[in-house]
Protein backbone atom coordinates (compact mmCIF):
# COMPACT_ATOMS: atom_id res chain seq x y z
CA UNK A 1 0.00 0.00 0.00
CA UNK A 2 2.58 2.57 1.12
CA UNK A 3 5.04 1.47 -1.49
CA UNK A 4 2.41 2.15 -4.12
CA UNK A 5 1.79 5.56 -2.58
CA UNK A 6 5.48 6.40 -2.68
CA UNK A 7 5.70 5.29 -6.29
CA UNK A 8 2.86 7.66 -7.09
CA UNK A 9 5.11 10.50 -5.94
CA UNK A 10 7.84 9.72 -8.44
CA UNK A 11 7.47 11.57 -11.75
CA UNK A 12 9.49 8.93 -13.56
CA UNK A 13 7.34 6.02 -12.38
CA UNK A 14 4.14 7.96 -12.95
CA UNK A 15 5.22 8.96 -16.44
CA UNK A 16 5.63 5.32 -17.45
CA UNK A 17 2.49 4.23 -15.61
CA UNK A 18 0.39 6.91 -17.32
CA UNK A 19 1.96 5.99 -20.64
CA UNK A 20 0.83 2.37 -20.36
CA UNK A 21 -2.62 3.36 -19.11
CA UNK A 22 -3.41 5.99 -21.75
CA UNK A 23 -3.93 3.70 -24.79
CA UNK A 24 -6.39 1.52 -22.84
CA UNK A 25 -8.33 4.52 -21.58
CA UNK A 26 -8.35 6.11 -25.02
CA UNK A 27 -9.60 3.00 -26.81
CA UNK A 28 -12.21 2.31 -24.13
CA UNK A 29 -13.40 5.93 -24.10
CA UNK A 30 -13.73 6.13 -27.89
CA UNK A 31 -15.56 2.81 -28.21
CA UNK A 32 -17.98 3.56 -25.36
CA UNK A 33 -18.54 7.12 -26.58
CA UNK A 34 -19.43 5.79 -30.02
CA UNK A 35 -21.78 3.16 -28.59
CA UNK A 36 -23.37 5.53 -26.10
CA UNK A 37 -23.86 8.39 -28.57
CA UNK A 38 -25.38 6.24 -31.30
CA UNK A 39 -27.55 4.35 -28.83
CA UNK A 40 -28.65 7.44 -26.94
CA UNK A 41 -29.18 9.77 -29.87
CA UNK A 42 -30.67 7.33 -32.40
CA UNK A 43 -32.11 4.24 -30.72
CA UNK A 44 -33.30 5.19 -27.23
CA UNK A 45 -37.03 5.92 -27.19
CA UNK A 46 -38.15 9.57 -27.07
CA UNK A 47 -39.45 10.90 -23.77
CA UNK A 48 -43.23 11.03 -23.55
CA UNK A 49 -43.15 14.62 -22.29
CA UNK A 50 -40.03 16.21 -23.73
CA UNK A 51 -39.80 14.32 -27.01
CA UNK A 52 -36.32 14.21 -28.46
CA UNK A 53 -34.91 17.22 -26.63
CA UNK A 54 -34.23 15.11 -23.54
CA UNK A 55 -31.44 13.32 -25.44
CA UNK A 56 -29.02 16.03 -24.41
CA UNK A 57 -28.82 14.40 -20.98
CA UNK A 58 -26.47 11.83 -22.50
CA UNK A 59 -23.88 14.63 -22.67
CA UNK A 60 -25.19 16.90 -19.95
CA UNK A 61 -25.42 14.55 -16.98
CA UNK A 62 -21.96 12.92 -17.29
CA UNK A 63 -20.22 16.26 -17.82
CA UNK A 64 -22.02 17.92 -14.89
CA UNK A 65 -21.28 14.95 -12.65
CA UNK A 66 -17.60 14.82 -13.59
CA UNK A 67 -17.20 18.60 -13.33
CA UNK A 68 -18.21 18.38 -9.68
CA UNK A 69 -16.23 15.28 -8.76
CA UNK A 70 -13.12 16.60 -10.50
CA UNK A 71 -13.12 19.64 -8.20
CA UNK A 72 -13.31 17.39 -5.15
CA UNK A 73 -10.47 15.31 -6.59
CA UNK A 74 -8.46 18.52 -7.01
CA UNK A 75 -9.08 19.45 -3.37
CA UNK A 76 -7.93 15.98 -2.26
CA UNK A 77 -4.83 16.38 -4.41
CA UNK A 78 -4.32 19.81 -2.84
CA UNK A 79 -4.41 18.29 0.65
CA UNK A 80 -1.99 15.56 -0.42
CA UNK A 81 0.28 18.20 -1.94
CA UNK A 82 0.30 20.33 1.20
CA UNK A 83 0.73 17.46 3.65
CA UNK A 84 3.24 15.26 1.82
CA UNK A 85 4.70 17.82 -0.59
CA UNK A 86 4.05 15.37 -3.40
CA UNK A 87 4.99 16.75 -6.80
CA UNK A 88 2.44 14.70 -8.69
CA UNK A 89 -0.44 16.17 -6.68
CA UNK A 90 0.25 19.59 -8.12
CA UNK A 91 0.73 18.14 -11.58
CA UNK A 92 -2.76 16.70 -11.19
CA UNK A 93 -4.26 20.07 -10.19
CA UNK A 94 -2.53 21.80 -13.08
CA UNK A 95 -3.80 19.17 -15.51
CA UNK A 96 -7.33 18.83 -14.12
CA UNK A 97 -8.35 22.48 -13.68
CA UNK A 98 -8.79 23.37 -17.38
CA UNK A 99 -10.56 20.06 -18.03
CA UNK A 100 -12.90 20.67 -15.11
CA UNK A 101 -13.62 24.19 -16.36
CA UNK A 102 -14.35 22.81 -19.83
CA UNK A 103 -16.71 20.17 -18.41
CA UNK A 104 -18.52 22.78 -16.33
CA UNK A 105 -18.90 24.96 -19.38
CA UNK A 106 -20.17 21.97 -21.37
CA UNK A 107 -22.73 21.21 -18.68
CA UNK A 108 -23.90 24.85 -18.61
CA UNK A 109 -24.02 25.07 -22.39
CA UNK A 110 -25.94 21.83 -22.91
CA UNK A 111 -28.26 22.85 -20.09
CA UNK A 112 -29.00 26.15 -21.83
CA UNK A 113 -29.57 24.40 -25.15
CA UNK A 114 -31.97 22.02 -23.42
CA UNK A 115 -33.66 24.79 -21.46
CA UNK A 116 -34.65 26.79 -24.53
CA UNK A 117 -37.17 24.25 -25.95
CA UNK A 118 -38.16 22.84 -22.54
CA UNK A 119 -38.47 25.92 -20.32
CA UNK A 120 -38.69 28.45 -23.15
CA UNK A 121 -35.60 30.33 -21.96
CA UNK A 122 -31.84 29.95 -22.21
CA UNK A 123 -31.13 30.71 -18.61
CA UNK A 124 -33.05 30.52 -15.33
CA UNK A 125 -31.66 31.57 -11.98
CA UNK A 126 -32.35 28.10 -10.77
CA UNK A 127 -30.37 26.82 -7.80
CA UNK A 128 -28.59 24.10 -9.73
CA UNK A 129 -27.69 26.32 -12.66
CA UNK A 130 -26.40 29.01 -10.34
CA UNK A 131 -24.23 26.67 -8.31
CA UNK A 132 -22.76 25.23 -11.52
CA UNK A 133 -21.99 28.77 -12.67
CA UNK A 134 -20.21 29.44 -9.38
CA UNK A 135 -18.27 26.19 -9.77
CA UNK A 136 -17.18 27.46 -13.18
CA UNK A 137 -15.91 30.67 -11.55
CA UNK A 138 -14.03 28.64 -8.93
CA UNK A 139 -12.26 26.70 -11.69
CA UNK A 140 -11.40 29.93 -13.52
CA UNK A 141 -10.01 31.36 -10.27
CA UNK A 142 -7.63 28.42 -9.85
CA UNK A 143 -6.50 28.65 -13.48
CA UNK A 144 -5.96 32.42 -13.15
CA UNK A 145 -4.02 32.07 -9.90
CA UNK A 146 -1.71 29.48 -11.45
CA UNK A 147 -1.22 31.65 -14.50
CA UNK A 148 -0.32 34.70 -12.42
CA UNK A 149 2.47 33.10 -10.40
CA UNK A 150 5.88 32.71 -11.96
CA UNK A 151 7.44 30.45 -9.39
CA UNK A 152 6.23 26.88 -9.81
CA UNK A 153 6.46 25.78 -6.17
CA UNK A 154 4.53 28.75 -4.87
CA UNK A 155 1.93 28.37 -7.63
CA UNK A 156 1.52 24.76 -6.53
CA UNK A 157 0.98 25.67 -2.89
CA UNK A 158 -1.28 28.60 -3.73
CA UNK A 159 -3.51 26.48 -5.96
CA UNK A 160 -3.62 23.70 -3.36
CA UNK A 161 -4.73 26.16 -0.66
CA UNK A 162 -7.32 27.73 -2.96
CA UNK A 163 -8.67 24.32 -3.98
CA UNK A 164 -9.08 23.38 -0.32
CA UNK A 165 -10.76 26.69 0.56
CA UNK A 166 -13.08 26.23 -2.41
CA UNK A 167 -13.90 22.68 -1.35
CA UNK A 168 -14.89 23.89 2.13
CA UNK A 169 -17.06 26.50 0.46
CA UNK A 170 -18.75 24.29 -2.13
CA UNK A 171 -21.32 22.76 0.26
CA UNK A 172 -21.99 26.20 1.79
CA UNK A 173 -22.46 27.74 -1.65
CA UNK A 174 -24.66 24.87 -2.75
CA UNK A 175 -27.02 24.98 0.22
CA UNK A 176 -27.20 28.76 0.34
CA UNK A 177 -28.04 28.91 -3.37
CA UNK A 178 -30.69 26.22 -2.87
CA UNK A 179 -32.21 28.24 -0.08
CA UNK A 180 -31.99 31.53 -1.95
CA UNK A 181 -33.85 30.04 -4.85
CA UNK A 182 -36.66 28.60 -2.75
CA UNK A 183 -36.98 31.97 -1.03
CA UNK A 184 -37.18 34.06 -4.15
CA UNK A 185 -39.07 32.14 -6.77
CA UNK A 186 -41.22 29.38 -5.36
CA UNK A 187 -42.03 26.99 -8.17
CA UNK A 188 -42.37 29.43 -11.02
CA UNK A 189 -40.59 26.89 -13.17
CA UNK A 190 -40.41 23.31 -12.10
CA UNK A 191 -38.12 20.68 -13.47
CA UNK A 192 -40.45 18.14 -15.04
CA UNK A 193 -39.78 15.29 -12.70
CA UNK A 194 -38.83 12.45 -15.01
CA UNK A 195 -40.70 9.27 -14.22
CA UNK A 196 -38.45 6.40 -13.23
CA UNK A 197 -36.47 6.03 -16.44
CA UNK A 198 -37.02 2.90 -18.48
CA UNK A 199 -33.97 0.76 -19.07
CA UNK A 200 -33.69 1.79 -22.71
CA UNK A 201 -32.97 5.30 -21.48
CA UNK A 202 -30.66 4.77 -18.52
CA UNK A 203 -28.56 2.06 -20.14
CA UNK A 204 -27.08 4.44 -22.75
CA UNK A 205 -26.72 7.04 -20.00
CA UNK A 206 -24.71 4.55 -17.98
CA UNK A 207 -22.55 3.80 -21.01
CA UNK A 208 -21.97 7.51 -21.53
CA UNK A 209 -21.14 7.95 -17.85
CA UNK A 210 -18.44 5.28 -18.02
CA UNK A 211 -17.22 6.69 -21.34
CA UNK A 212 -16.85 10.17 -19.83
CA UNK A 213 -14.90 8.76 -16.88
CA UNK A 214 -12.48 7.05 -19.24
CA UNK A 215 -12.28 10.15 -21.43
CA UNK A 216 -11.48 12.42 -18.49
CA UNK A 217 -8.96 9.90 -17.16
CA UNK A 218 -7.31 9.82 -20.55
CA UNK A 219 -7.19 13.60 -20.93
CA UNK A 220 -5.95 14.21 -17.38
CA UNK A 221 -3.19 11.61 -17.69
CA UNK A 222 -2.13 12.94 -21.08
CA UNK A 223 -1.96 16.49 -19.73
CA UNK A 224 -0.07 15.27 -16.66
CA UNK A 225 2.49 13.62 -18.93
CA UNK A 226 2.94 16.90 -20.77
CA UNK A 227 3.39 18.70 -17.45
CA UNK A 228 6.00 16.14 -16.40
CA UNK A 229 7.87 16.56 -19.67
CA UNK A 230 7.97 20.30 -19.13
CA UNK A 231 8.98 20.16 -15.49
CA UNK A 232 11.49 17.33 -15.64
CA UNK A 233 13.04 18.24 -18.97
CA UNK A 234 16.46 18.60 -17.40
CA UNK A 235 16.49 15.14 -15.81
CA UNK A 236 18.52 12.30 -17.23
CA UNK A 237 15.72 9.75 -17.57
CA UNK A 238 13.47 12.07 -19.51
CA UNK A 239 16.27 13.05 -21.91
CA UNK A 240 16.99 9.38 -22.46
CA UNK A 241 13.31 8.75 -23.12
CA UNK A 242 13.06 11.69 -25.50
CA UNK A 243 16.23 10.56 -27.23
CA UNK A 244 14.85 7.08 -27.75
CA UNK A 245 11.81 8.38 -29.55
CA UNK B 1 36.43 28.47 32.18
CA UNK B 2 33.41 26.97 33.83
CA UNK B 3 30.66 25.64 31.67
CA UNK B 4 27.82 27.27 33.58
CA UNK B 5 29.12 30.69 32.61
CA UNK B 6 28.32 29.84 29.01
CA UNK B 7 24.71 28.96 29.71
CA UNK B 8 22.44 31.27 27.72
CA UNK B 9 20.49 33.86 29.64
CA UNK B 10 17.10 32.44 30.31
CA UNK B 11 14.19 34.79 30.17
CA UNK B 12 10.78 33.25 30.31
CA UNK B 13 7.41 34.86 30.54
CA UNK B 14 4.35 33.20 31.80
CA UNK B 15 2.86 30.87 29.24
CA UNK B 16 0.69 32.85 26.85
CA UNK B 17 1.77 36.26 28.12
CA UNK B 18 4.16 36.75 25.20
CA UNK B 19 1.47 36.02 22.69
CA UNK B 20 -0.96 38.46 24.26
CA UNK B 21 1.69 41.14 24.31
CA UNK B 22 2.57 40.47 20.69
CA UNK B 23 -1.11 40.80 19.81
CA UNK B 24 -1.38 44.07 21.68
CA UNK B 25 1.73 45.45 19.98
CA UNK B 26 0.54 44.33 16.55
CA UNK B 27 -2.91 45.79 17.12
CA UNK B 28 -1.47 49.10 18.34
CA UNK B 29 0.87 49.30 15.37
CA UNK B 30 -1.91 48.56 12.86
CA UNK B 31 -4.13 51.23 14.39
CA UNK B 32 -1.26 53.72 14.28
CA UNK B 33 -0.47 52.94 10.64
CA UNK B 34 -4.14 53.24 9.74
CA UNK B 35 -4.42 56.55 11.55
CA UNK B 36 -1.42 57.93 9.70
CA UNK B 37 -2.70 56.80 6.30
CA UNK B 38 -6.21 58.11 6.67
CA UNK B 39 -6.64 58.40 2.91
CA UNK B 40 -6.43 54.60 2.57
CA UNK B 41 -9.47 54.33 4.81
CA UNK B 42 -11.41 57.18 3.26
CA UNK B 43 -11.01 56.07 -0.36
CA UNK B 44 -13.00 52.81 -0.09
CA UNK B 45 -15.73 54.71 1.76
CA UNK B 46 -16.03 57.24 -1.06
CA UNK B 47 -16.05 54.36 -3.52
CA UNK B 48 -18.86 52.74 -1.50
CA UNK B 49 -20.99 55.88 -1.65
CA UNK B 50 -20.34 56.39 -5.37
CA UNK B 51 -21.27 52.81 -6.28
CA UNK B 52 -24.54 53.05 -4.36
CA UNK B 53 -25.41 56.31 -6.08
CA UNK B 54 -24.73 54.82 -9.51
CA UNK B 55 -27.72 52.49 -9.27
CA UNK B 56 -30.50 55.10 -9.12
CA UNK B 57 -28.70 56.87 -11.98
CA UNK B 58 -28.11 53.77 -14.03
CA UNK B 59 -31.27 51.76 -13.45
CA UNK B 60 -34.11 53.85 -12.13
CA UNK B 61 -34.74 56.47 -9.44
CA UNK B 62 -38.21 54.95 -9.03
CA UNK B 63 -39.14 54.65 -5.34
CA UNK B 64 -40.55 51.13 -5.62
CA UNK B 65 -37.44 49.85 -7.40
CA UNK B 66 -35.13 51.44 -4.85
CA UNK B 67 -37.10 50.06 -1.92
CA UNK B 68 -37.00 46.62 -3.51
CA UNK B 69 -33.34 46.64 -4.52
CA UNK B 70 -31.81 49.04 -1.98
CA UNK B 71 -30.54 46.46 0.48
CA UNK B 72 -28.99 44.39 -2.30
CA UNK B 73 -27.31 47.46 -3.79
CA UNK B 74 -25.81 48.47 -0.46
CA UNK B 75 -24.62 44.92 0.19
CA UNK B 76 -22.97 44.61 -3.22
CA UNK B 77 -21.37 48.04 -2.89
CA UNK B 78 -20.00 47.17 0.57
CA UNK B 79 -18.67 43.90 -0.80
CA UNK B 80 -16.87 45.66 -3.65
CA UNK B 81 -15.47 48.32 -1.32
CA UNK B 82 -14.07 45.60 0.94
CA UNK B 83 -12.61 43.81 -2.06
CA UNK B 84 -10.92 47.02 -3.15
CA UNK B 85 -9.38 47.63 0.27
CA UNK B 86 -8.09 44.05 0.59
CA UNK B 87 -5.23 44.67 -1.83
CA UNK B 88 -3.46 46.73 0.86
CA UNK B 89 -4.03 44.27 3.69
CA UNK B 90 -0.60 42.62 3.51
CA UNK B 91 1.03 44.49 0.63
CA UNK B 92 3.20 46.98 2.56
CA UNK B 93 4.25 44.43 5.14
CA UNK B 94 5.22 42.06 2.36
CA UNK B 95 7.34 44.66 0.63
CA UNK B 96 9.18 45.96 3.69
CA UNK B 97 9.84 42.49 5.13
CA UNK B 98 7.54 42.65 8.15
CA UNK B 99 5.81 39.49 7.00
CA UNK B 100 9.10 37.62 7.13
CA UNK B 101 9.49 38.69 10.75
CA UNK B 102 5.95 37.47 11.40
CA UNK B 103 6.76 34.09 9.92
CA UNK B 104 10.00 33.88 11.93
CA UNK B 105 8.50 35.11 15.19
CA UNK B 106 7.87 32.61 17.98
CA UNK B 107 4.21 33.64 18.13
CA UNK B 108 1.79 31.55 16.09
CA UNK B 109 1.29 33.17 12.71
CA UNK B 110 -2.45 32.61 12.60
CA UNK B 111 -2.93 34.64 15.79
CA UNK B 112 -1.01 37.59 14.36
CA UNK B 113 -3.04 37.26 11.18
CA UNK B 114 -6.28 37.24 13.12
CA UNK B 115 -5.25 40.42 14.93
CA UNK B 116 -4.43 42.08 11.63
CA UNK B 117 -7.76 41.12 10.08
CA UNK B 118 -9.85 42.19 13.07
CA UNK B 119 -7.99 45.48 13.37
CA UNK B 120 -8.61 46.06 9.70
CA UNK B 121 -12.29 45.35 10.27
CA UNK B 122 -12.35 47.98 13.00
CA UNK B 123 -10.68 50.72 11.01
CA UNK B 124 -12.14 50.00 7.58
CA UNK B 125 -15.60 48.57 8.16
CA UNK B 126 -16.90 50.38 11.22
CA UNK B 127 -16.87 53.75 9.40
CA UNK B 128 -18.58 52.02 6.48
CA UNK B 129 -21.29 50.74 8.81
CA UNK B 130 -21.82 54.27 10.07
CA UNK B 131 -22.53 55.34 6.49
CA UNK B 132 -25.15 52.63 5.96
CA UNK B 133 -28.08 54.49 7.60
CA UNK B 134 -27.41 57.55 5.44
CA UNK B 135 -27.29 55.50 2.26
CA UNK B 136 -30.32 53.52 3.41
CA UNK B 137 -32.27 56.77 3.56
CA UNK B 138 -31.02 57.70 0.10
CA UNK B 139 -32.45 54.47 -1.34
CA UNK B 140 -35.67 54.95 0.67
CA UNK B 141 -35.34 51.93 2.93
CA UNK B 142 -37.73 52.08 5.92
CA UNK B 143 -36.00 52.68 9.24
CA UNK B 144 -36.55 49.18 10.64
CA UNK B 145 -35.06 47.62 7.50
CA UNK B 146 -32.01 49.86 7.81
CA UNK B 147 -31.55 48.39 11.29
CA UNK B 148 -31.76 44.85 9.95
CA UNK B 149 -29.42 45.71 7.08
CA UNK B 150 -26.84 47.12 9.50
CA UNK B 151 -27.14 44.04 11.68
CA UNK B 152 -26.52 41.69 8.74
CA UNK B 153 -23.53 43.79 7.70
CA UNK B 154 -22.12 43.64 11.23
CA UNK B 155 -22.29 39.84 11.10
CA UNK B 156 -21.36 39.45 7.44
CA UNK B 157 -18.48 41.87 6.85
CA UNK B 158 -16.01 40.07 9.17
CA UNK B 159 -16.62 36.92 7.11
CA UNK B 160 -15.95 38.88 3.93
CA UNK B 161 -12.69 40.25 5.30
CA UNK B 162 -11.55 36.89 6.68
CA UNK B 163 -12.26 35.05 3.43
CA UNK B 164 -10.88 37.90 1.36
CA UNK B 165 -7.69 37.91 3.42
CA UNK B 166 -7.03 34.36 2.20
CA UNK B 167 -7.06 35.69 -1.34
CA UNK B 168 -4.98 38.72 -0.39
CA UNK B 169 -2.39 36.45 1.23
CA UNK B 170 -2.31 34.16 -1.80
CA UNK B 171 -1.80 37.01 -4.27
CA UNK B 172 0.42 39.33 -2.21
CA UNK B 173 3.50 38.36 -4.22
CA UNK B 174 1.71 38.86 -7.55
CA UNK B 175 2.12 42.20 -9.26
CA UNK B 176 -1.13 44.08 -10.06
CA UNK B 177 -3.22 41.49 -8.28
CA UNK B 178 -6.48 43.45 -8.09
CA UNK B 179 -8.52 41.67 -10.75
CA UNK B 180 -7.04 38.29 -9.85
CA UNK B 181 -8.06 38.81 -6.23
CA UNK B 182 -11.61 39.63 -7.29
CA UNK B 183 -11.75 36.60 -9.55
CA UNK B 184 -10.74 34.10 -6.89
CA UNK B 185 -12.63 35.65 -3.98
CA UNK B 186 -15.99 36.83 -5.34
CA UNK B 187 -17.47 33.32 -5.87
CA UNK B 188 -16.72 32.60 -2.22
CA UNK B 189 -18.67 35.71 -1.16
CA UNK B 190 -21.96 34.45 -2.59
CA UNK B 191 -23.32 32.68 0.53
CA UNK B 192 -22.76 35.75 2.73
CA UNK B 193 -24.45 37.96 0.17
CA UNK B 194 -27.43 35.60 -0.13
CA UNK B 195 -28.12 35.44 3.59
CA UNK B 196 -27.34 39.11 4.19
CA UNK B 197 -29.83 40.33 1.62
CA UNK B 198 -32.18 37.43 2.41
CA UNK B 199 -32.56 38.66 5.99
CA UNK B 200 -33.57 42.13 4.80
CA UNK B 201 -36.04 40.67 2.29
CA UNK B 202 -37.50 38.45 5.01
CA UNK B 203 -37.86 41.41 7.37
CA UNK B 204 -39.65 43.34 4.61
CA UNK B 205 -42.13 40.43 4.34
CA UNK B 206 -42.56 40.34 8.15
CA UNK B 207 -41.01 36.88 8.32
CA UNK B 208 -38.72 36.09 11.29
CA UNK B 209 -35.08 36.73 10.41
CA UNK B 210 -33.50 34.75 13.24
CA UNK B 211 -32.68 31.88 10.89
CA UNK B 212 -30.78 34.13 8.50
CA UNK B 213 -28.87 35.78 11.33
CA UNK B 214 -28.07 32.39 12.86
CA UNK B 215 -26.61 31.16 9.58
CA UNK B 216 -24.60 34.36 9.15
CA UNK B 217 -23.32 33.84 12.67
CA UNK B 218 -22.45 30.24 11.88
CA UNK B 219 -20.48 31.37 8.83
CA UNK B 220 -18.68 33.91 11.01
CA UNK B 221 -17.80 31.20 13.54
CA UNK B 222 -16.52 28.95 10.76
CA UNK B 223 -14.55 31.74 9.08
CA UNK B 224 -12.97 33.04 12.28
CA UNK B 225 -11.73 29.57 13.21
CA UNK B 226 -10.63 28.20 9.82
CA UNK B 227 -9.69 31.25 7.73
CA UNK B 228 -6.68 32.33 9.87
CA UNK B 229 -5.11 28.92 9.29
CA UNK B 230 -5.53 29.25 5.53
CA UNK B 231 -4.27 32.85 5.60
CA UNK B 232 -1.21 31.78 7.59
CA UNK B 233 -0.48 28.95 5.15
CA UNK B 234 -0.88 31.31 2.21
CA UNK B 235 1.41 33.93 3.79
CA UNK B 236 4.07 31.28 4.46
CA UNK B 237 3.86 30.35 0.79
CA UNK B 238 4.13 33.97 -0.35
CA UNK B 239 7.06 34.76 1.93
CA UNK B 240 8.91 31.59 0.92
CA UNK B 241 8.55 32.45 -2.75
CA UNK B 242 9.47 36.11 -2.37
Amino acid sequence: MWQWFHKLGSPKWFFGFAGTLIPWLAVGALILLAIGLVWGLLFAPPDYQQGDSYRIIFIHVPSAYLAQSLYIAMAVAGAVGIIWRMKMADTFIAAAAPIGAALTFLALFTGAVWGKPTWGTWWVWDARLTSMLLLFFLYLGIIALRGAMDDRDSAARACAILALVGAVNIPIIKYSVDWWNTLHQPASIKLTEPPAMPAEMWMPLLVMGIAFHLLVGWLVLARMRNEIIERERRTRWLRDWLGSR
Amino acid sequence: MRADNLAPVEYREEAGAGMLRACAVACRRDLLVAFRHRQDIVNPLVFFVIVVSLFPLGVSPDLDFLREAGAGIIWVAALLAILLSLGNLFRNDYEDGTLEQWVLSPQPLFVLVLVRVLTNWMVAIVPLLLLVPVLGLMVHLPADLIGVLTLTLVLGTPVLILVGAIGAALTVSVRSSGVLLALIILPLYVPVLIFGTGAVAAAADNVPIVGHLAILGAMLALAITLAPLAIAAALRMSVASG
